[in-house]
């Protein structure tokens, strides 16, 4: 490579790295400004002692976790016994999984209005009834994880193995699959949490409060605690899938050439 | 009354495995099927849940076309610039040695920035370039120059610049498997049978992927069109675009049967994207006769 090129390719890696962190820092600026000059971490403070903010993002945690809880109930077992029970069924449940990368969010919600009235008919007036549809939202994403897993994985001899040692279908999938196809659950849960985490469209249009609704409501009054919670949010997400970015890489050295 | 418990037939019913799969079908019927169904449904009703086309003639209204124009717009320049500039960080990214630390940052950021948008995306930009931003205050101090002007950033304009700094990483996620299979031997056979370097990307690399590029950007083009947070967050008021005017249907309940005027936008916003991806879905089969 010559020097003219190099220099070229080091100016438009560094374009793109502005681009991409100038907002970021912006966020940063914008959260610790103090009007006049100095540095402030009231803001940040405020994430903790701001009753809405605080509320919101207890609230936010609590729909990632029971999304989670959800997803591996719905999923792991579905796929599993599609594997060994129901191989014809395979084509039908990955269309299923991957249509929500196709019907757009919105979309849903726009339809949602029935359901959900049901919802809070059963489970009276929570937010937490928007972990349903997140379920949802979440499943092309999980589904790709943990397919990835269980291709990697023999699982018809592992759960013949079981079986005929006299494990029940449950004990097969519980203490036998689920712990060697984790790295793709760990991976599906923490996709989840970020995508979770910064849901605006259900939450907002259902008038639920959760972190990114509470966002918003605030940047109006409270710019600078807004930021910081934008900020905090997107670290918090960026390091999950971070260490998703790895535990894929880990995964793939691991599978070797295939 | 007498066949209360079954005889034992020896054989289970050919449906056995398959009640395995039903707690799985029943909530996505529940939570996906039943409200998309409920939406195509609902466009074709009037108020009382007769049948009607009065919601579907009022696409053809002038708000509603306006907002449809703008959205092609928005996703269109978006994808365009996105597509464009992902294809040369992609070019940098494969470029780079396999083993580079440039190489692997890229990609994992660009992992991460590609599901980043919503909310805190534009409240980012806010920070950036709304009023009393870095950016801003920075060119005021510089220049002089009031790069707020007008309110830009939350119109149109806004919207593309925002959109673009998640469709570049997107792009180099889709993109990146055309280019890497792009083989050394063959720029290796061009360059021995006398090509220049520039013909070999004019005559063989471009052409080889142009089907996947163009793929890629119809991918762009309806992730940016179904995108709704981003700018929700960011137009407070007003609907330049259908998402938006899907939000103002939705919400502004003194304007009767205005749900069912949602249902429509809503079917237009499926019909728009199922018609994109499908158009990907055949790009991407073109693309991979010849990768791998």
């Amino acid at each position: 490579m010559t020097l003219l090129a190099r220099g070229v390719r080091g100016l438009l890696v560094l374009a793109f790295a502005v681009f991409f962190l100038l907002p970021l820092v912006a966020l940063l600026d914008f959260s610790t400004e103090v009007r006049g000059g100095g540095r402030t971490g009231e803001a940040w403070q405020g994430l903790l002692d701001d009753p809405l903010m605080s509320q919101a993002i207890v609230t936010s945690l609590t729909l990632a976790g029971l999304t989670v809880v959800g997803m591996v109930v719905l999923l792991v077992p579905t796929m599993v016994w599609v594997r060994l029970r129901l191989p014809r069924a395979t084509r039908l449940v990955e269309f299923l999984c991957l249509l929500p990368l196709t019907i757009p969010a919105l979309v849903i919600v726009v339809g949602s209005a029935n359901v959900f009235s049901w919802l809070r008919y059963f489970f009276g007036d929570t937010s937490l009834v928007l972990t349903f549809s997140y379920v949802v939202l979440v499943l092309p994403y999980a589904y790709r994880a943990i397919d990835a897993s269980l291709s990697s994985l023999d699982v018809r001899t592992l759960s013949e193995a079981a079986r005929s040692l006299g494990a029940g279908w449950w004990t097969v999938i519980v203490r036998v699959v689920l712990p060697n196809i984790w790295p793709g659950v760990l991976g599906a849960a923490f996709i989840s949490v970020a995508l979770v985490l910064g849901e605006y469209t259900f939450a907002s249009l259902l008038n639920y409060e959760t972190l990114p609704v509470a966002i918003v409501l605030l940047g109006k009054s409270d710019a600078q605690t807004s930021m910081a919670a934008a900020l905090a949010s997107i670290l918090f997400a960026a390091v999950l899938l971070l260490l998703l970015s790895f535990l894929d890489r880990g995964r793939r050295t691991m599978s070797g050439g295939k | 009354m007498s066949t209360s418990t079954p005889a034992p037939t020896g054989r289970r019913l050919g449906v056995g495995p398959s009640v395995g799969l039903l707690p799985f079908l029943v909530f996505v019927a529940l939570f996906l099927l039943v409200p998309t169904v409920t939406v195509v449904v609902g466009a074709f009703q009037d108020e009382g849940g007769g049948f009607s086309l009065e919601k579907i003639e009022a696409l053809g209204s002038e708000t509603a076309l306006r907002a449809l124009w703008q959205s092609v717009v928005l996703s269109a320049s978006s994808a365009a610039i996105g597509a464009v500039l992902g294809a040369l960080l992609t070019y940098l990214v494969v470029s780079a040695p396999p083993a580079s630390v440039t190489r692997r940052v890229i990609t994992s950021v660009c992992s991460v920035l590609a599901q980043f948008g919503g909310v805190t995306l534009a409240f980012a930009w806010m920070a950036t370039l709304g009023f009393g931003g870095l950016l801003t205050e920075l060119l005021a101090d510089a220049f002089g120059m009031d790069a707020t002007g007008s309110g830009w950033l939350y119109d149109l304009p806004g919207l593309v610049l925002v959109y673009t700094y998640f469709q570049i990483p997107l792009m180099v996620i889709v993109f990146l498997p055309a280019m890497e299979g792009l083989r050394p031997q063959w720029r290796e056979a061009a360059l021995n049978l006398g090509a220049s370097t520039r013909r070999y990307w004019t005559q063989v690399a471009f052409p080889l992927l142009r089907p996947a590029f163009l793929g890629s950007m119809l991918l762009l083009f309806a992730n940016a069109f179904a995108a709704y947070a981003t700018a929700a967050a960011l137009v407070s008021q007003g609907a330049p675009i259908t998402p938006l005017l899907i939000r103002s249907a939705l919400t502004s309940e003194v304007v009767l049967g205005q749900a069912n005027f949602a249902f429509a936008l809503a079917l237009q916003m499926i019909l728009v994207v199922v018609v994109v991806m499908v158009g990907y879905a055949l790009l991407l089969r073109r693309t991979s006769r010849w990768l791998r």
